[in-house]
């Protein structure tokens, strides 16, 4: 949020010494109308956001989320009102989304990958056992038996279930979840002959084609009562069941009613074990400390093959970043002199695959890298099996990368080159240097200062670049030795398929394995951007 | 010198920089003309030339509505990131205050770390706030607008900041001698004359949101709301080969506004500094 009101607060500049500071006293500063108005304005929008923010926060009685909410607020209001603290009024609107959508972010999952959160441990140690009672339910003689339709109160083919289930002694209609059964109020559903719903205000039902298509959800879908669960048995009809299993907090287990078999709580694992060790798939939630960290280094299966995939990690990572932005370098070059003749027509035609959708591109790409029917096959006259062998796949993806990237590098060379006074490069020549000597003792090193951040953060983000192999190669070709990790495989690809993969989704592990990569990341950004600060010093 | 080494080597590497450029794109183009609209019946030339592909892409899917979504998205999130991200590039620039180095170092550690591993993070906050604000919460337009937001500072304030820098501070002294407010001389002297940068920043935004794919990926389920990338990923992610024409039909479209806005703003990347106030 901007400020026009006067100030140059004590904040804004160090006087040098030897020059005239400004000594005219702050008072003197003329208010001007434009800048007070605007941030009137501001700031009343601000407080009317936050009152807003605050009626939900008040009525599910978020106390911490209110105070934090009053303060930042408060803060905001103290801020521009203030003549003090200058930079903080650039500073704070920016660092707010910031601090809420990306270091909040980072926070979550530094604080999950000390977990063991994923499929299984997902809730409380109450929610699982919720969900023992509830997928234990069979049906036994007596069950009371509902009409069902089934609804979602979102999108039909992916929208949450819901079930609508009429009592047939009563009629009374009832909505149930997950969180459980709660009746519908008389008229908002309306009932068809056979007693189920058709259409209630709040929900979508669900035609005969939708629901099968959801088939096995509707199957596995379980809504919890008093002593069991409703569940369907086909489309249409539901039925109370009995619960089979049950919690006992005597002995802190699970006992089956039928078998006596019992599991007991194991606290440190989050899993009720049975005594030969047989854990039931629905856990909870508990802290493991470090064990995630510790199985990156002792799992022959994830730290195995990570030496090889790093080593190509950081292949590719250079690999992408030196490549375009030689490319994108040389372009910009070239086109920087008043000499060349439609230079905007270049760039436009340059420019162009940077503006076409990167995802849509890489998908197209790995269809022209197609064996059979692909275009670069096409052209060359060659029947190559491109993503078939390690070095050709791992050509492929650099130069896929080459093609989307240089046209970035090209955009901020350009950009950085038109910043550099055309006087130094006169001057060079005035005193006999050759184009090449001006351009390495000069344009080179200003260009560097510009642009090693750029530099660093493309490497940064080509070291994850996720989409580039995961829509190209999926990291392939696998050896057939081991088909866990293929020769294009970043680690974030490689953890991607271990953490969400066909073994179901383990978001502690993942989260472990993401701050050991960031870690990795950060500590080479870090030391090269030491690196540049000794240059920045130099030039500016 | 010979014509070539001063001009002709110009033209040589721009046109196969070009070529190289074109080429996968053309390729796109023929596809989308391809009335047959399969992928192996598609040449790198145009083949043929038929709308057939554009007119299903709209009659079999909510194109439009995703197009609209994608540049209210788009558009929004590139002006304030532009706007939230001069502003601490001045502050970075022109003052001096303690923890200005670690602020600038951590705004670069900050955006490294993997966001789409952080993704299940995202999705249980924003799982709350769908709870306690449905207006900003999955499925609307604003929820994804505001998360993008959170990336705004990052690589946009570094490139930005060089470029303050390379603005004589003499300018904004001699303003402060003749009685500005710091707030005129951001406004007044400093956006002005650092226009190119904030055009070049901008397009990067605009581009980086609307090819952003996994985060919306997850957070817009509903139809209507879907940005380009989600609903035309839903196109090729079951059929591939007989869905390829209308995919690159609906590719070519979705890279039209990156070019008009590219083509807008060319004009203050080419003129910006060189015809400035820091020449005189």
């Amino acid at each position: 949020m901007p400020t026009q009101l006067p100030g140059a607060g004590p904040g804004l500049r160090a006087p040098r010494p030897g020059r005239p500071t400004p000594a005219r006293p702050r008072a003197d500063r003329p208010v001007t109308l434009t800048g007070l108005v605007v941030k009137i304005v501001l700031l009343g929008l601000t407080v009317g956001i936050a009152i807003w923010a605050a009626f939900p926060l008040i009525q599910t009685r978020a106390w911490t989320g209110l105070a934090i909410l009053a303060l930042t607020t408060a803060g905001l209001c103290y801020l521009y009102l203030t003549r003090r603290h200058v930079p903080a009024k650039y500073l704070v609107p920016g660092t707010l989304f910031l601090i809420a959508f990306q270091v909040l972010p980072v926070l979550y999952t530094v604080s999950t990958s000390l977990t063991n959160f994923g499929d299984g441990h997902r809730g409380s140690k109450q929610e699982a056992i919720v969900a023992i009672q509830t997928a234990s339910v069979v049906q036994v003689p007596g069950s009371a038996e509902y009409a069902l339709a089934v609804a979602t109160t979102g999108d039909p083919a992916t929208g949450p279930l819901v079930f609508l289930v009429t009592d047939p002694a009563t009629g009374a209609v009832s909505a149930g979840d997950a969180e459980g059964l709660r009746p519908l109020q008389d008229g908002a559903a309306t009932v068809n002959s056979a007693g189920r719903v058709t259409a209630a205000s709040g929900y979508t039902v669900l035609n005969a084609g939708q629901v099968s298509a959801r088939g096995p959800e509707v199957a596995e879908f379980a809504v919890p009562t008093a002593g069991g669960a409703i569940r369907a048995t086909g489309l249409s009809r539901a039925y109370e069941g009995k619960a089979m299993r049950s919690y006992d907090p005597g002995c802190d287990c699970v006992r089956d009613a039928t078998s006596g078999r019992t599991w007991t709580a194991d606290p440190a694992n989050g899993s009720f074990v049975a005594a030969d060790g047989e854990r039931l798939a629905q856990g909870w939630r508990v802290t493991v400390g470090f064990r995630n960290f510790a199985r990156i280094i002792t799992d022959d299966s994830i730290s195995g093959p990570f030496v090889r995939t790093l080593g190509w990690n950081f292949l590719f990572a250079i690999g992408s970043t030196g490549g375009t932005f030689a490319l994108g370098l040389l372009c910009a070059l070239a086109l920087h002199s008043p000499r060349v003749r439609a230079t905007n027509v270049y760039r436009v035609l340059l420019i162009l695959p940077y503006a076409m959708p990167s995802f849509a591109m890489l998908l197209v790409w790995r269809d022209m890298f197609n064996t059979d029917f692909g275009l670069v096959n096409q052209l060359l006259g060659l029947q190559v099996d491109w993503f078939g062998q390690s070095w050709s796949a791992r050509a492929a993806v650099i130069l896929v990368q080459l093609w989307l990237g240089y046209p970035y590098m090209f955009l901020v060379a350009t950009g950085a080159l038109q910043a550099i006074p055309r006087e130094l490069t006169e001057a060079t020549s005035v005193d006999g240097a050759t184009p090449w000597q001006s351009f390495r003792k000069i344009t080179l090193p200003l260009l560097l200062v510009a642009l090693s951040p750029l530099l660093i953060s493309s490497f940064a983000y080509n070291f994850n670049n996720f989409n580039a192999i995961y829509l190209t190669t999926e990291g392939g070709p696998f050896p057939s030795d081991n088909p866990s990790v293929g020769a294009t495989d970043l680690l974030i690809t490689y953890t991607y398929r271990l953490a969400f993969g066909a073994a179901g989704a383990q978001f502690g592990f993942a989260a472990a394995i993401s701050i050991f990569i960031f870690a990795l990341v950060a500590v080479i950004s870090a030391v090269s951007f030491r690196r540049t600060r000794q240059q920045e010093e130099v030039y500016s | 010198m010979t014509w070539f080494s001063r001009v002709g080597w110009r033209h040589l590497v721009a046109l196969l920089a070009v070529a190289f450029s074109l080429f996968p794109i053309l390729f796109v183009v023929s596809a989308a003309l391809n009335p047959v609209g399969t992928l192996s019946s598609t040449e790198l030339v145009p083949t043929g030339a038929s709308l057939t592909n554009f007119g299903e892409l709209f009659s079999r899917t909510a194109f439009g509505r995703w197009f609209v979504n994608s540049l209210l998205i788009a558009g929004v999130s590139a002006a304030a990131a532009v706007f939230l991200s001069a502003l601490a590039a001045y502050a970075f620039s022109r003052m001096r205050f303690t923890g200005r180095r670690v602020g600038l170092l951590a705004l670069l550690l900050v955006q490294m770390f993997p966001q789409f591993l952080a993704i299940v993070a995202i999705f249980l906050i924003f799982t709350t706030v769908t709870d306690l604000w449905p207006g900003i919460g999955f499925n609307t337009p604003w929820g994804l607008l505001l998360l993008y937001l959170g990336t705004a500072l990052g690589v946009n304030t570094w490139l930005m900041k060089g470029f303050f820098d390379t603005v004589p501070r003499e300018l904004d002294e001699s303003a402060t001698m003749d009685g500005a407010t710091h707030a005129q001389i951001f406004f007044r002297i400093m956006l002005p004359l650092v226009s190119p940068i904030l055009a070049v920043t901008g397009l990067l935004a605009f581009i980086g949101t609307i090819n952003e794919f996994l985060i919306a990926n997850v957070f817009l389920t509903d139809t209507g709301s879907k940005t380009l990338s989600v609903g035309m990923w839903g196109l090729v992610a079951g059929e591939r080969n007989n869905n390829f024409g209308i995919f690159c039909a609906g590719t070519l479209l979705t890279a039209v506004p990156t070019v008009l806005v590219f083509q807008y703003l060319q004009r203050y990347i080419v003129s910006g500094l060189t015809s400035g106030a820091v020449k005189g």
